[in-house]
């Protein structure tokens, strides 16, 4: 009895081909975004010293003479980042333990899709909704707030980021053993002892990683900051005052009709691979510390 | 013996003040995401509902907001999504089964792929805008139009489908496969007739779910030069704009009429949000198998 196979199935063979052809489609795209981005920064840098450019604290690159400090930027994108994460750090880890160890599992079952529907939301909307009910709510409590400000940009946006760091952190809860809150329990604790003690530092990691996602998206949002946070490049964290991060440079500058080979042209690229470098070691981060929580229980 | 449990007993109240704060913290936790949408959406649908009309359906933009239409944008978005079915969907699948059928976890370039989609699941939108900028519009000479912008979205929720995939290929059980080759099915045959069929509705949940991600935005788009002015209907190799455009262009106008409009153009987007979700929980409910 022969049972291997005599005749070769070419076919086999070409589907796997196929479908790692696929796989490389991903592949390409990071090395095209890479490659996008470093030719016009190596030349914008060729043209502007990189010291001068990450240390400079003005920021008039259509200006004569023109400055290219990106300070004003970084504190503008940190600004807005800051309210974001003040809104959606606190409030998504409540969310994250009320669904996780509070919540029926009826409860579970509305309030998770409901609360994704906040994800759902395009940003777009966010930036409308910031600009033209939020900042005048604002002023009519009686805060000095300008029309285009860093705060409630941030704040909308952290309400945004709610349900990315919740439902991350979930995760990161579920995979907590049950026997180490039955342990707890044995030993007296009630409920608020259990989630504080037991599960948020076992599930600390993925906190965590929900957290550095939550920055990063904060980082790279670009339209609730166009629409409502303004285009004036300040060096300053007063909330009140309107600023330009990092994105909202980004994309009002190539809105205008910029001459490819220009040094507006290579400003773009140069910005978006600080953006882009900042955002990808904060993602690297996160990945990291998925893993490690993964790793522990399973 | 006695006066350990009245202790105890006497003890345990003390303990609930600090558990009812806590409760209420978490129960503010989860209200104040679905207030501010509450909000949110009667305040656009209060602003816009009264916009939202043939014009709104049928007419070009125009420089005096009661004569501007959306009509250019609702198909230039209606042309994204179908483009978006045609290239983004073969290849995140392919991908997911490469990943979860043939994919050898032990090799060193697998790993590396995996970790490589998930990093893009996560890099700003507005950076796949600078590469179709630097490779579609300007390298290869596109142009701004319609195609360039298909093919950039594609790019972004390409990393969202892929994962979806996967999650639905993982949830067929291995018995399904083992059953299939115990017959002498090739691996292929155990895929494609085995392993996709009933991963089927899963994947075209996540993708459905991946594609209203794609139509919502917009900085991308504003990037290859979707910001225009676009009288006529849109055509694949043309100029082109979208809804998301669209909202962000007539809110930043000065004038009161058009932030009325943007809201009635967001009434539009919410509910083509809205309809594509729930015929995705449809699907799921309808096809989805416990196995």
């Amino acid at each position: 009895m022969q049972l291997a196979r005599r005749r070769r199935r070419w076919g086999e063979g070409v589907v796997k081909g196929a479908l790692a052809l696929c796989a490389l489609v991903s592949v390409a795209t990071t090395v095209g975004i890479v490659a996008a981005l470093l030719e016009p920064s190596i030349e914008f840098f060729r043209e502007v010293n990189p010291l001068d450019y990450l240390t400079g604290t003005e920021w008039a690159p259509l200006f004569e003479p023109a400055h290219f400090g990106v300070v004003p930027l970084v504190v503008g994108t940190l600004s807005v980042t800051f309210w974001a994460l003040a809104v959606s750090a606190p409030f998504g880890l409540g969310a994250a333990i009320f669904l996780s160890e509070y919540a029926s599992p009826r409860v579970r079952k509305v309030l998770k899709p409901a609360l994704e529907v906040l994800a759902g939301v395009p940003t777009v909307v966010y930036g409308y909704f910031a600009l033209v009910t939020f900042t005048p709510f604002l002023r009519s409590l009686g805060l000095e707030v300008e029309i285009f400000n860093a705060f409630s940009a941030g704040i909308v946006m952290g309400v945004m980021l709610i349900p990315t760091v919740a439902s991350l952190s979930e995760d990161a809860m579920t995979a907590v053993p049950q026997a180490l809150r039955d342990g707890a329990y044995a030993l007296g604790s009630d409920k608020l002892k259990v989630s504080l003690r037991i599960v948020v530092p076992a599930a600390v990691s993925g906190i965590v990683a929900s957290y550095v996602l939550a920055v990063s998206r904060a980082i790279g949002e670009t339209m609730i900051v166009l629409l409502a946070a303004g285009q004036l490049a300040q060096n300053t964290f007063d909330p009140f005052k309107a600023v330009e991060t990092m994105t909202a440079f980004i994309a009002a500058t190539a809105q205008g009709d910029v001459p490819t080979g220009s040094i507006e042209y290579k400003t773009i690229f140069a910005v978006a691979l600080t953006l882009f470098t900042l955002t990808f070691l904060m993602n690297l981060l996160s990945i990291r510390l998925v893993r490690k929580y993964r790793e522990v229980y399973e | 013996m006695k006066e350990v449990v009245i202790e105890l007993r006497e003890g345990r109240p003390r303990g609930r003040v600090p558990g009812r704060l806590f409760l209420a913290y978490l129960l503010l936790s989860v209200a104040v995401g679905l207030v501010l949408l509450g909000w949110l959406l009667v305040d656009v649908v209060g602003r816009g509902f009264a916009w939202v009309d043939a014009t709104l359906f049928f007419d070009p933009p125009s420089a005096d907001p009661q004569l501007a239409g959306a009509r250019p944008a609702i198909l230039g978005t209606l042309y994204l999504m179908g483009l978006l079915v045609a290239f983004t969907v073969p290849i995140g699948v392919g991908t997911a089964i490469y990943l979860e059928e043939y994919a050898r976890k032990d090799r060193w370039y697998n790993r590396l792929l995996e970790v490589n989609i998930q990093n893009l699941a996560a890099v700003p939108s507005i950076v796949y805008g600078i590469l179709g900028l630097a490779f579609l519009v300007r390298g290869l000479g596109l142009g701004e139009v319609l195609l360039a912008g298909a093919f950039i979205l594609g790019l972004l929720v390409l990393p969202t489908i892929v994962i979806a995939g996967r999650e639905a290929i993982r949830a067929v059980p291995g018995s399904i496969r083992d059953g299939a080759y115990a017959l002498g099915a090739t691996q292929w045959q155990v895929v494609g007739r085995q392993v996709l069929p009933a991963a089927a509705p899963g994947i075209a949940t996540g993708t459905i779910l991946a594609l209203s991600r794609a139509i919502g935005e917009t900085a991308p788009l504003l990037m290859i030069g979707a910001l225009t002015y676009v009288p006529f209907d849109p055509t694949i190799l043309g100029e082109f704009t979208a809804l998301p455009v669209q909202i962000y262009n007539w809110t930043r106008q000065p004038q009161e009429d058009f932030k009325l409009l943007a809201a009635g153009a967001i009434i539009v987007l919410l509910v083509l949000l809205l309809a594509m979700n729930a015929f995705a929980i449809w699907l799921r409910n309808r096809y989805q198998k416990r196995w």
